[in-house]
């Protein structure tokens, strides 16, 4: 059974991919991954925000405290070479290429252009096969439109895309007004796949204490029907590369994916229930699901149920339960 | 051989030749000399090596006498080594001196030098210390400038190979040591050239070693030690001869030439002045100023001091001398005069009774500069002044008013020699504005990046928070030698508006001065809002004016309130000394190379900032007349003691030195409680309170680190004269319903830390951002809240014996312990605090050197205070190493009164009665009840037995007092307490006497700057530790659970605030010692102190410091005596050390080791926690865990 497939112009020889966890930071969870046989391997982001906010603790809780009192010139030693998060990030990649011949897709979360253009070429240099581009924002103001966050989404897509030779992926989230245009838009900014979707942090409320706390739970399967959706009606319209990502467990999530127009699915929250392991056991469970259905290839399936091939696409464009009820047909 | 030039501080030039030169460093921090040790640790650390191709070892040991005797090891095995100390470190060495020197042992010790503690302690530089050593046997020679220290470094460790003779290189403490100056640094090659390589071999042939056994330190008798002590007299006759040696090598080798004793002035000079150390530097520089106008007068420089070169200093005086004046920097009470002097004097006799010279001048003695006091060119001319009489006075001082014994010179203020091509600029800043740190960043700029010659000093007020710094800066075509504040300055910066109204800050401004303010206002209306006396100076001294509104540029860049960048920019935008272009991008190059490091984002807000500057920066258009009618705050408030205003006020104010000897308590007694009459006004919010909302929980009062917020109940009726604006609401049931209650804050004590709010359990149900206690800004609530407060206080105590001793009750109690100098949010003085508040007004305190005995006895003002009946904490300090031993003597000497006491009122059992007799002596004191009851017997038995004609009758009635429980406590440090008192502590536990010990352990030794202590746990960067200490932390606590006989306790306040208050009494009332070690945050930690409470759960959560208590007395009773007050460890390390950056600083050097170091402490915890479990199970369960 030929399960390879192209995602981002690599070629893969099946579909199922290490998605972003904090797996890769632990090497020897990276030579298991290897090992179970992922296709590639996706770092979790480098969240610029973090990074900065760790330089600028560094100065408020550190520097501040020098020059002030004439018995301490200052209250901790200063090492002679900082690390920053994003150093020890591209560190990892480059330990990850020495370690396992799987390519590494790294991903990228910033808050300014700057930031972005600064670290996509680091990354490239320190041996990514492929970029990810979380568009991780949460726009809270009641002053900024939905066209100037694609807009400047967009240009910064186009700039990233410019400053690397390697292929960039943007990782979206489910709430875009119109997604389809502004995936076109993304696109044609020159990215070479979308990757659908980001899960979020959620805030939840302790109504003992009356704070707000964040989760994040793993997902489950209930959550893969959304990216079906727009994997479904994106492919159908858009030239691109695709991944699911978020509610793949079972090989039949992936199948499902697959049809939907994925070329490749990432695997996080099954890995990190049951282990890397889990990966050898999807490929294997994803060859037996297309042989006992007898496809030809991976490839046969791919896009099958998409918005333009599925017999009922008008059921990816329904949104209402009461549509749901008047499409209802007795037999 | 032209070495480099760069701008370094006296330490680092000194340590960057001692690294090079030694293969084995021992050290202890002590300021000044600290930053030498770091320095060497940070470059072995860094793997720089030493001449001979080896990475020096650095060690960091328990004490200054440790380091002796480690250097004094690795001598006597072949190896090259060195030390830095000052001060009482030093004394701690001098026993290994004698040996050092005794065994011709080539050696340098690296001193800053620094005052000794008498009367008080000092931080700061004189030569008590050095001269302490003269009797050693080692040579000693002594730096006057930066580069002069860095250069006789390298003298030093030439001269010693040969000589055999180790030596003591000394320069002054924060003089040298801290200046900041251009030098030009000696090259690898020169060192090499300078040192005997034979020598050294010689060195290692003389080792200690099995391969050709040798016995060394054997023990001799009468008939030879005599003979034997004198066989060392040709090494010592020689040492002269090996230092001029390398001085003339060295001038060969760099064109910089010294001599042993440097005579500089008019070749027939007849008035000399003789000195040594940075004071000679003024002193020569004002020579060359009179000389120019045709004084003849000089100045005899003394560098090497031991051997004294006796024919050397006659040979350098001019043979017109008349006069001489030595002037020491150090008292020795009770000697014919200070030592310097006596050599001197000696030295000529000796040349006249030789026939060497025919001199005869008049010699006079005199004392300068004791701890950092300025010695100014106005003084040196003072004494030129005085030596032109016949009969010159001897035995002065100068630059004090001595009106007790009249001693001191008068001298000239007002005279000034600073040259006019000379930039001469003075910054007022406050420690956390980062003023210090941008002006050392312009200084390297200009004396990197320039032809231009640079110095830069820095003066730090004694507070911890809020704290005041004022930089001298001089920029000039020469090498600058003024080793003084800038007394006339070109250009003035106040980088704190507030400060105009406090302080003289435009005293030091010359006439035409610039002067940059950083002001929250308009150009247009800066003028208006400055104090009369700032304008009458402008207008005076025709001052020209630019201003900035800093704290917002730098907000609007993303600075938050470091507005050093700006100020920085601002100041190199107008004062002329480069040209503007160039100096933005030095600036901006310089930005670059420092925050690069750190992250971009921090060098784009940096440029953001330095453009912003200039675009915000306006020059005031000064009116010609004054406008303002507001003059300068008194410094202290109007309700202060005669003494506070006199005195303290002063000091406060910036004009200690224009006190007079009269001021001052002769013994160093002072009176306690006058924090309160400094009203400081540091912060910028304060807390504000919702009586509906509050849950009366006293959390806040708790851990208020200033005593700042505070809890009271009183009787309704007080409240009919409370202010308009006062809040009050009912007691929630308990003890005191029916009450008034009220938190009320300080609002010019509060330092803003936020740590009351974070403690704060009571939110708004409806919007729960609102709690009891909301930060809110300062300026709006100040007058009505300082009206508020000062009606708090005038309402009645609750009465002790009603008040519940437990977290919550203790808060009604008044602290005896206000408004310290500690950091914002100090996580040691709520401790000391609570400690105040429950024993306060019977508590003697032994407090170990350290930032305890900073806060808490640093002048101006100071902290303990006494209660309306005129009692508080005793306090005192007696140094860092014997606090143990310094408190149980204070144990002893009380228990001798009591005792005394006892037997008198015994022996008066007639006058006083049987029943008093008997209630008194039998009265435990364990509650307040019952000391309220025996004082009011010790007020009877004053009045039984007044006017009792028995001779013993005034002495019982004097010491009646000691009839009340009185409880000792030993405070200090984890440095104290783990490391440098621990031989003490260790020993008074084992005594079994009624002492209590509180350490208050931050892991690292904060006064001096956050070094590692035998305290520092596994995995956190500390001086010393720079890559995260590999070993675990000491655990003190079961070293002293080991005795049996000791109460212990660890405690947390942050985590469980009960058990806090239950082992304070619980060790207060064991009648053996007792150990109670506290768990305190700090800044050397590396996080917001305000969530100081949430780290210290963290911390216990996941069994990083369990709390616990061990209780003799249980075990007595059949119990086990260790009760566990935490639960088995469950959360995270790894989520408590991330929050932290001295953690998370060595995970990002290397996650690997560091990931290791966490798993390895995970494993000892739970180790560690198995071995509590079993020492606080049941005594049965103990039987069945041992079968």
């Amino acid at each position: 059974m030929d399960l390879s497939t192209y995602y981002l112009g690599l070629r893969l020889p099946h579909p199922l991919v290490a998605g972003a966890s904090p797996l890769v930071d632990d090497l020897s969870m990276v030579q298991r991954l290897a090992d179970a046989g992922a296709a590639a391997i996706v770092m979790h982001s480098l969240f610029e925000e973090q990074v900065r906010g760790e330089a600028l603790a560094r100065e408020r809780f550190h520097d501040a405290h020098a020059n002030a009192h004439a018995e301490a010139p200052s209250y901790l030693p200063q090492p002679d070479e900082f690390r920053l998060g994003s150093h020890e990030y591209l560190e990892q990649i480059r330990r990850i290429r020495r370690r396992v011949p799987v390519p590494v897709i790294a991903s990228l979360n910033g808050t300014t252009e700057g930031s972005w253009l600064r670290y996509a070429p680091l990354m490239e240099e320190a041996g990514a096969a492929a970029l990810e581009l979380n568009l991780y924002e949460l726009v809270t103001s009641a002053h900024v439109s939905s066209y100037e966050v694609e807009r400047d989404a967009i240009d910064l897509v186009r700039a990233v895309c410019s400053s690397v030779k390697i292929p960039v992926a943007v990782k979206l989230s489910p709430y875009y007004t119109a997604l389809p245009a502004f995936a076109r838009g993304l696109v044609d900014a020159g990215a070479s796949g979308l990757v659908l979707f980001n899960r979020f942090y959620q805030a939840d409320i302790d109504p003992d204490a009356l704070e707000v706390v964040r989760t994040l739970r793993l997902s489950d399967s209930s959550e893969l029907n959304l990216r079906l959706r727009w994997l479904a009606v994106l492919s159908a319209q858009l030239n691109t590369s695709y991944a699911a990502s978020g509610g793949v467990h079972e090989a039949r999530d992936a199948v499902r994916a697959i049809m939907a127009g994925a070329d490749c699915v990432q695997v996080v929250s099954a890995l990190l229930r049951h282990g890397p392991e889990r990966m050898s056991g999807l490929i294997s469970e994803l060859r037996e699901w297309l042989e006992q259905h007898e496809y030809d290839s991976l490839e046969q399936a791919k896009g099958s149920m998409n918005h333009k091939r599925c017999p009922d696409p008008r059921a990816f464009e329904r949104v209402q339960y009461v549509q749901v009820l008047q499409s209802f047909r007795f037999e | 051989m032209r070495g480099n030039l760069r701008t370094l501080d006296g330490n680092e030039a000194v340590a960057h030749v001692a690294h090079r030169s030694s293969e084995v460093i021992a050290i202890y921090p002590i300021t000044p000399s600290s930053s030498m040790g770091e320095l060497s640790d940070e470059w072995s650390s860094r793997g720089q090596q030493n001449l001979w191709g080896q990475v020096p070892t650095v060690i960091e040991m328990q004490s200054e006498a440790g380091a002796a005797g480690a250097v004094h090891g690795a001598l006597q095995a072949g190896a090259l080594a060195t030390t830095f100390t000052a001060s009482q470190g030093l004394l701690l060495m001098i026993p290994n001196m004698y040996k050092i020197a005794g065994e011709l042992t080539p050696f340098v010790m690296h001193v800053a030098a620094r005052t000794l503690a008498t009367h008080a302690l000092s931080i700061f530089g004189d030569h008590s210390d050095v001269m302490a050593c003269r009797q050693t046997g080692f040579a000693m020679l002594c730096a006057g400038s930066v580069q002069e220290a860095h250069d006789f470094a390298a003298i030093a460790h030439a001269a010693t190979l040969p000589a055999r003779v180790p030596f003591l290189h000394f320069f002054d403490g924060f003089r040298t040591s801290h200046e900041v100056a251009k030098i030009e640094v000696l090259e690898d090659a020169v060192l090499r050239e300078l040192y005997d390589e034979a020598a050294i071999t010689a060195h290692r042939a003389r080792a200690l070693s099995p391969d050709h056994p040798a016995l060394r330190g054997s023990a001799q008798n009468p008939d030879t030690f005599f003979q034997a002590r004198e066989a060392c007299n040709p090494f010592h006759d020689a040492v002269q001869g090996h230092v001029e040696r390398a001085f003339a090598r060295f001038a060969e080798l760099t064109g910089r030439s010294y001599r042993v004793v440097d005579y500089a002035g008019h070749p027939e000079a007849e008035r000399v002045i003789v000195m040594m150390g940075s004071g000679a530097e003024t002193a020569s520089e004002t020579v060359e100023y009179l000389t120019a106008k045709g004084e003849r007068v000089g100045v005899l420089k003394v560098r090497l001091y031991r051997p004294f070169p006796l024919e050397r200093l006659v040979a350098a005086l001019p043979t017109t001398t008349r006069s001489i004046a030595i002037l020491d920097r150090t008292k020795e009470p009770g000697a014919t005069g200070e030592p310097l002097y006596l050599d001197v004097v000696t030295a000529l006799h000796e040349a006249r009774d030789c026939g060497r010279t025919q001199l005869a001048p008049r010699i006079v003695g005199g004392r300068y500069g004791l701890s950092s006091k300025e010695f100014t060119p106005a003084m040196v001319k003072a004494v030129f002044d005085e030596l032109r009489s016949p009969t010159p006075r001897n035995h002065f001082t100068i630059g004090i008013t001595d009106d007790v014994t009249h001693r001191s010179l008068a001298f000239d203020a007002t005279f000034d020699i600073e040259p006019s091509d000379v930039v001469r600029a003075m910054f007022w800043g406050l420690g956390a504005d980062g003023t210090v740190g941008a002006n050392k960043n312009s200084i390297k700029i200009i004396g990197e990046g320039t032809e231009l010659y640079a110095q830069g000093y820095f003066v730090y007020d004694s507070k911890k928070s809020g704290s005041i710094t004022i930089s001298h800066l001089r920029f000039g075509p020469r090498p600058i030698r003024s080793s003084h504040l800038v007394r006339s300055a070109s250009f003035v910066a106040c980088h704190q508006f507030g400060f105009l109204e406090r302080y003289d800050v435009l005293a030091a401004a010359a006439h035409g001065a610039t002067l940059l303010l950083n002001a929250p206002y308009e150009p247009e209306r800066l003028w208006e809002e400055l104090p009369r006396p700032v304008q009458q100076q402008i207008l005076d001294k025709e001052l020209r004016v630019w201003t900035i509104d800093a704290a917002k540029v730098a907000h609007e860049s993303g600075m938050r309130g470091r507005i050093n960048t700006v100020m920085q920019t601002c100041f190199f935008a107008i004062s002329g000394v480069l040209p503007r272009e160039a100096a933005i991008a030095k600036i901006k190059a310089a930005v670059q190379k420092t925050y690069g490091k750190k992250g971009q984002e921090l060098v784009e807000r940096n440029f953001a900032a330095i453009d912003a500057a200039l675009a915000h920066l306006h020059e005031v258009a000064v009116p010609e007349t004054v406008t303002s009618r507001s003059e300068l705050l008194p410094a202290v408030t109007s309700d202060a003691p005669e003494f506070v205003q006199r005195v303290t006020a002063a000091m406060i104010a910036g004009h200690g030195d224009d006190l007079p000897v009269s001021a001052f308590p002769p013994d160093g007694t002072w009176p306690t409680g006058t924090s309160r009459y400094e009203k400081r006004n540091i912060a910028a919010e304060i807390p504000t309170w919702d009586s509906k909302l509050c849950i009366q929980c006293n959390k806040c009062a708790l851990f208020c680190p200033h005593a700042a917020v505070r809890a009271k109940v009183y009787e309704p009726a007080a409240l009919e004269n409370a202010p308009e604006t006062y809040k009050s609401t009912d007691v929630k049931g308990g003890e005191f319903a029916g009450s008034k209650y009220t938190i009320q804050v300080a609002p010019e004590d509060c330092t803003g830390c936020g740590l009351c709010v974070a403690v704060c359990p009571a939110k708004d149900k409806s919007n729960p951002r609102h709690k009891a206690l909301d930060m809110t800004p300062q300026l709006p609530l100040v007058a009505a809240e300082r009206h508020n407060y000062e009606f708090f206080l005038s309402l009645p105590e609750a009465p002790r014996e009603r008040v519940k001793l437990d977290n919550k009750g203790t808060q009604l109690l008044e602290p005896l312990f206000e408004y310290s100098g500690a950091c914002a949010g100090c996580g040691e003085t709520p401790y000391l605090k609570l400690l105040t508040q429950v024993l306060g007004d019977r508590l003697l305190i032994a407090n170990a050197t350290g930032c305890s005995s900073i806060y808490g006895g640093n002048l101006p003002t100071t902290p303990y205070t006494k209660n309306l009946d005129g009692r508080g904490p005793a306090w005192a300090n007696s140094l860092f190493e014997d606090n143990a031993e310094f408190g149980l003597g204070m144990r002893l000497g009380v228990d001798a009164l009591r005792a005394e006491a006892l037997s008198l009122v015994r022996l008066h059992a007639a006058a006083l009665g049987e029943e008093l007799v008997r209630a008194i002596t039998e009265c435990e004191g364990r509650h307040e009840a019952e000391l309220r009851a025996q004082r009011a017997r010790v007020t009877r038995v004053r009045e039984l037995i007044h006017g009792n004609t028995e001779p013993t009758a005034p002495r019982l009635a004097q010491i009646a007092d000691y009839l009340v429980r009185k409880s000792v406590w030993l405070v200090g440090g984890d440095g104290w307490a783990y490391d440098i008192g621990f031989g003490g502590l260790d020993h008074v536990l084992s005594q079994g006497r009624d002492v209590n010990i509180l350490v208050l352990d931050t892991e690292v030794y904060s006064n001096t700057g956050g070094q590692a202590s035998k305290s520092t746990p596994r995995g956190a960067a500390a001086k010393f530790a720079a890559n995260g200490k590999s070993l675990g932390k000491k655990d003190l606590a079961l070293m002293a659970m080991s005795y049996g006989h000791v109460y212990v306790a660890r405690v947390a306040m942050g985590a469980k605030d009960a058990q806090t208050v239950k082992a304070l009494l619980e060790a207060e009332s064991y009648p053996g010692p007792s150990l109670v070690i506290a768990y305190s945050h700090c800044i050397a930690h590396g996080y917001d102190m305000a969530l100081g409470p949430e780290q210290q759960k963290l911390a216990v959560g996941c069994g990083s410091w369990p709390l616990y208590r061990y209780d003799p007395r249980r075990a007595q009773v059949g119990e086990a005596p260790l009760v566990l007050d935490s639960t088995e460890p469950a959360g995270s390390l790894l989520a408590y050390m991330r929050n932290e950056t001295r953690f998370r600083m060595v995970e990002q050097q290397d996650p690997a080791r560091f990931k290791a170091m966490v798993d390895e402490s995970e494993a000892e915890l739970r180790a560690r926690w198995a071995v509590l479990q079993r020492l606080a199970a049941k005594p049965a369960q103990q039987e069945a865990v041992k079968s």
